[in-house]
């Protein structure tokens, strides 16, 4: 949730909270009224990978988070006291026994739909769908993803993929009708469930992937990060491996609108945020996605870039941030979006910083430094 | 059986930190001697999710996982015990 229950009651000014995961734990950062004094807490699960955390919007109290560690598998933490007190999945996501699969760490966390309390979905790696109807307690396979007799033409083997393993993220769950679902896989593309996620179907056509010998294939494509508007949810975006698009259901056809960054910093990335109310807004974190992949900010030099015209155009939002030699850059999970009025923006680095706007970009400070390598940023 | 298990430190909070653990282990299947995967399965019984954390859904021991039973490492899930044993487990990882 965006927000605090509490202080949305009160008619108060929201305090925001962000869930902080890293590499090594989980954190917290806690705002004031005016998003000016940030305290930090933690860590929860040191030395636990965390790869997501979420509150549940639905009641404003449920967080799970993913966690795994090196030598131990992966399992699922849930608090119901907004992180006081911790206990574990007593079933965690897991393969059924006769798939010869195995999961690896879940990546991904979603609420589900508001008419369906307790329902979570997870997506793993390698690339599997679980869902939870106990609030995270206990998980089952979604069998119309896991066991379609497609999903290996369309996710290829579980050692294929990208550096940390192939991933199912980008589950979203459409506020008007919870049987309408999306997911994003990389590697996989871009699917689509009508059926509350019983079949799926590619929906990746006019996204590149040039990582393969036919340029504009059904699926196999990489999308990074997608999201859609929560004031216009037939309006998708994506960040992906070969730039970025638009898709305005129910065209099924996507729009590149990465050709309006500059040529010198390029259209790849990991992250995308949305704003909250004006479905034309969004946010993205570019990398150095040019020879062998750097994967850092272009030139040393990090930048939000802002498209107020749904990606017609792009403008640099730098003021604040490093202006030479910063050689991190922003994963997946880790940008996210407050709803207040001037909305906040967040971003957590692969070095350990957290950094905030609360003007919607034009001007930035970092919240926390010297935490372990960020993997997710979401607001509680 | 009887089985005795030294519980690392990475897996206490299962065992409100006990780090020496005993357990009655039957056979699960046919007429033989329980087995170590006999031994797993009564040990996430007696501390519910622990086994999930050391062996997969598979049934395969994970990749930073030794277990050693009487000093031997046990690499078979379906490996016999013997009457009276003690099963070491060991988080094996290195890096940062």
């Amino acid at each position: 949730m965006a927000t605090s229950a509490k202080g949305a009651a009160k008619g108060s000014a929201p305090r925001v909270t962000l869930l902080v995961a890293t590499r090594k734990g989980l954190w917290t950062l806690a705002g004031d009224a005016a998003r000016r004094t940030w305290k930090l807490s933690g860590p929860h699960f040191l030395g636990n990978i965390v790869h997501h955390a979420r509150v549940d919007p639905r009641d404003g109290r449920t967080l799970l988070a993913a966690a795994r560690t090196g030598h131990l598998g992966p399992t699922i933490f849930r608090s119901t006291d907004r992180g006081r007190t911790w206990k574990e999945s007593t079933r965690p996501p897991a393969f059924a026994a006769d798939s010869g699969r195995t999961v690896d760490h879940t990546f991904w966390l979603a609420p589900g739909h508001p008419s369906q309390p307790g329902v979570w979905y997870a997506g793993t790696s390698p690339q599997g769908l679980f869902r939870s109807e106990d609030g995270g307690a206990t998980w089952s396979g979604v069998d119309g993803f896991n066991a379609h007799p497609q999903r290996k033409a369309w996710c290829g083997g579980d050692q294929d993929g990208t550096p940390d393993g192939p991933k199912l993220h980008s589950i979203l769950i459409d506020p008007r009708d919870p049987a309408h679902m999306y997911i994003g896989m990389s590697s996989g593309g871009v699917f689509e469930s009508v059926d509350g996620g019983g079949d799926w179907h590619p929906l990746n056509r006019g996204v590149r992937a040039d990582f393969q010998p036919d340029p504009d294939p059904e699926y196999g494509h990489d999308p990074h990060c997608v999201r859609f508007s929560p004031a216009l949810p037939d309006r998708l975006y994506q960040q992906n491996h070969c730039g970025i698009y638009r898709l305005d259901r129910p065209a099924t056809r996507w729009t590149d609108i990465g050709g309006g960054m500059p040529k010198s910093v390029g259209p790849i990335g990991f992250p995308l945020a949305l704003h909250p109310r004006d479905p034309d807004t969004l946010w993205v974190f570019p990398m150095d996605g040019s020879s062998v992949w750097p994967r850092v900010s272009p030139g040393g030099k990090p930048a939000v870039y802002r498209s107020v015209n749904g990606g017609r155009t792009w403008r640099r939002q730098a003021a604040g941030l490093p202006a030479t030699q910063a050689w991190w850059t922003v994963k997946r999970q880790a940008m996210t979006t407050d709803s207040a009025a001037k909305v906040g923006i967040y971003f957590g680095t692969t070095s350990g910083e957290v950094w905030a706007s609360r003007d919607e970009g034009e001007t930035w400070r970092c919240l926390a430094a010297h935490l372990p390598h960020i993997y997710a940023v979401e607001v509680a | 059986m009887r089985l005795t298990v030294l519980v690392p430190g990475l897996l206490r909070s299962y065992t409100a930190g006990a780090e020496r653990v005993e357990l009655e282990v039957a056979a699960t299947t046919g007429a033989g001697a329980p087995t170590l995967a006999d031994g797993l399965g009564a040990l996430d019984r007696a501390f519910p999710g622990l086994r999930f954390r050391i062996v997969d859904e598979q049934g395969r021991i994970r990749p930073h996982i030794k277990l050693f039973v009487d000093g031997g490492q046990a690499r078979d899930p379906a490996a016999p015990l013997p009457a009276t044993a003690t099963l070491m487990i060991v988080g094996a990882l290195s890096g940062g």
